[in-house]
């Protein structure tokens, strides 16, 4: 894995041509955009051979949404990271993408200075959390464990999420950056990205009602 | 008798009609009252056996209607499924008229046959006749249709029914065979008859209910026709009106982001949350979040970052809060000068909690303007009226956040996760 000191190694998984001929322009400064694909099987495919550092990943693709792609190239190449892209913030699609192991999720409709950001990020292997996926995961680790949840193998390790992690997940939902995280709850932007990949192992892993039910809107288990 | 009506060729009337509008027709052609040209339809229908039955509906379907150009029969030419399923209803109803026409000869002869033709023309007419026309004979066959598409109760009802009316067929088939002394004497023509028919449902069973499954197919198909054109009008309605609008304000950057970001928000709120775009009817605490982002937006041009955790319904302290929201949003875009402001609401067991953000020039609380201050103020008392509190964190240079936070009194909201889930995970069709 390259560190923070050259750019980035990018894949682009889009299906619409337009968003990535756009991407590309606009992230030439920032990162090295070394391949592209707009399907499932192509993009397995040419993941496969670049093996880049990150793939910017739509959550709708055609022939079995961005998911597909991750769970083939994970079980080859475990090491390739993948930030998920999309204009849908349906909680189903953002949840299943990110529990099939994408280590983060932005809108479409983010600044290229954030996106470019946030591929460093990944590429370093932090989580990225756009506002929108703080607030589904606040959500779906609301406060008390539904009935559904609590009987069988509650892992409270697991199914529920710290006090300083939902400071912090608010904090992001509110729009605040990592930095101003740091700032506002005294301690390091180190310790805030610790507790933002927590968050994201959490959700890969738990076994929570509620996100399992979104998986399983996707078809995803 | 030259005594010419309305001197316009014959046509039915379809505005003036209890079933084709025929009698009405001839009566307007001849300049006779419809009435007394539907008692004599009536009576020589009572008299002829039947036969003026499909005489009506064959003049149903070849006479043009006042205000069309062709005759229902002119369409149905064209028409080769409704032809096959014609021909094929047709010919189910003669084994049945074959079967019955042994045990009761007389009646069924003279008022059975005549109906096939009726069957045929109606069920043309039904599958070709404009709109309208087709409620009449929707009314006729409603009974037949509650069978197959009824759901639930009705269909449980429907097969008591059959059940009711198959009991009640045997029965009456079982006492018209003991009536007759001798078995045979019935026996032997029953027979033929059930002999012939079996080989006519061997012969065309496997057509008939190829027609059935087509049938339903054509239904489904119109089925989703029917949404597709309500999407296609909901999307010209929105989507196609507002990129009209971006291309002919291209010059003018401000006005396109603020026409997008409307058109985001309304395309959004329907495909996810299932709510026709342009229909906004704040019910719940969600909903009157949202309705703060599309004021602010639309008014001062500003994008709102919404992010609602959780929701609950609407009652009079909730009400303020979002009164109070509205208000530090507002301000936030009238006064910053940021280009984006966050509006974050999370509803929790015991606490309501609203946070509005902005990056912008910020102020030192202690020496606000007066009328900033005055602001602040009304969101202040505002909300220890209600039991609440207001925070008001900010410095110049260093953004503005506002803190609005009431304790829930109503009852036991329904478990958090549960309720939370269904509010944000509904309507995503799939």
């Amino acid at each position: 894995m390259t560190g923070s000191s050259s750019a980035p190694r990018v894949v682009l998984v889009d299906d619409h041509g337009l968003f990535r001929s756009g991407v590309r322009a606009e992230l030439g400064r920032h990162v090295e955009v070394i391949g592209e694909a707009e399907d499932v099987g192509p993009a397995i495919d040419i993941i496969g051979q670049l093996l880049p550092d990150v793939v910017l990943l739509d959550v709708h693709l055609p022939g079995g949404g961005g998911q597909a792609v991750i769970a083939a190239v994970k079980q080859e190449h475990p090491d390739v990271r993948f930030l998920a892209l999309s204009a849908s913030d349906a909680p189903e699609d953002v949840i299943a993408v990110i529990r099939a192991g994408a280590r983060g999720y932005v809108t479409k409709t983010i600044s290229t200075e954030d996106l470019a950001d946030a591929i460093r990020r990944v590429a370093d292997g932090d989580a990225v959390f756009s506002h929108r996926l703080a607030g589904f995961v606040l959500d779906a680790f609301a406060a008390a464990p539904s009935p559904a949840d609590v009987k069988p193998s509650f892992d409270p390790e697991l199914d529920q999420l710290t006090s300083r992690e939902r400071e912090v997940l608010r904090l992001i939902a509110q729009g605040y950056t990592y930095k101003e995280i740091a700032r506002e709850l005294y301690i390091s932007v180190k310790t805030v990205e610790t507790h933002v990949s927590s968050v994201l192992r959490k959700l890969q892993l738990s076994s929570r009602h509620q996100l399992t039910r979104w998986a399983a809107e996707r078809r995803l288990t | 008798m030259r005594h010419r009506g309305d001197g316009q060729p014959l046509r039915r009337d379809p505005q003036d009609r209890l079933l084709g509008g025929v009698a009405a027709g001839i009566a307007a052609w001849r300049g006779f009252s419809p009435t007394s040209v539907r008692i004599v339809l009536t009576v020589i229908a009572l008299f002829t056996g039947g036969w003026a039955i499909p005489l009506y509906c064959a003049a149903w379907l070849l006479i043009p209607a006042r205000d069309a150009e062709t005759s229902i029969g002119a369409r149905a030419r064209h028409d080769s499924a409704g032809i096959t399923l014609a021909v094929g209803l047709g010919s189910l109803l003669c084994v049945i008229l074959l079967l019955a026409g042994v045990l009761n000869n007389n009646v069924v002869a003279t008022y059975g046959w005549p109906q096939v033709v009726s069957l045929l023309c109606l069920t043309l007419i039904w599958r070709n006749a404009p709109d309208s026309e087709q409620e009449a004979i929707r009314h006729l066959v409603e009974p037949l249709e509650s069978l197959s598409t009824g759901g639930g109760q009705t269909r449980r009802l429907s097969v008591i029914r059959l059940v009711v009316a198959a009991l009640l067929l045997a029965g009456g088939l079982g006492w018209l065979v003991e009536s007759h002394e001798k078995l045979s004497y019935l026996a032997a023509p029953l027979g033929g008859v059930v002999l012939v028919a079996g080989g006519l449902v061997l012969l065309l069973g496997p057509w008939w209910l190829r027609i059935a499954r087509d049938l339903m197919v054509e239904r489904q198909a119109r089925a989703r026709a029917e949404e597709r054109a309500d999407m296609a009008a909901s999307l010209h309605d929105s989507v196609l009106q507002t990129l009209a609008l971006i291309q002919r304000r291209a010059d003018d950057p401000q006005q396109v982001v603020q026409l997008a970001r409307a058109q985001e928000r309304d395309l959004r709120s329907w495909l996810f949350e299932g709510r026709a775009p342009g229909e906004f009817d704040a019910t719940s605490f969600g909903d009157g979040i949202r309705q703060i982002q599309r004021d602010v937006e639309a008014r001062h041009g500003i994008p709102v970052e919404v992010v609602t955790v959780g929701d609950c319904p609407l009652d009079d302290d909730i009400g303020a809060l979002l009164a109070a929201a509205r208000e530090a949003t507002v301000n936030a875009a009238k006064w910053s000068g940021a280009s984006v402001i966050s509006l974050y609401a999370e509803v929790e067991p015991d606490t309501v909690e609203v946070a509005v953000r902005d990056r912008g020039k910020g102020f030192d609380p202690d020496a606000v303007p007066g009328d900033r201050k005055g602001l602040a103020e009304s969101i202040h008392r505002r909300m220890s009226r209600h039991g609440g509190s207001a925070a008001v964190n900010s410095a110049p240079g260093e953004g503005t956040k506002v803190t609005l936070r009431l304790p829930r009194t109503d009852t036991p909201a329904p478990g958090p996760a549960d309720g939370t889930g269904e509010v944000q995970g509904k309507g995503r069709r799939r």
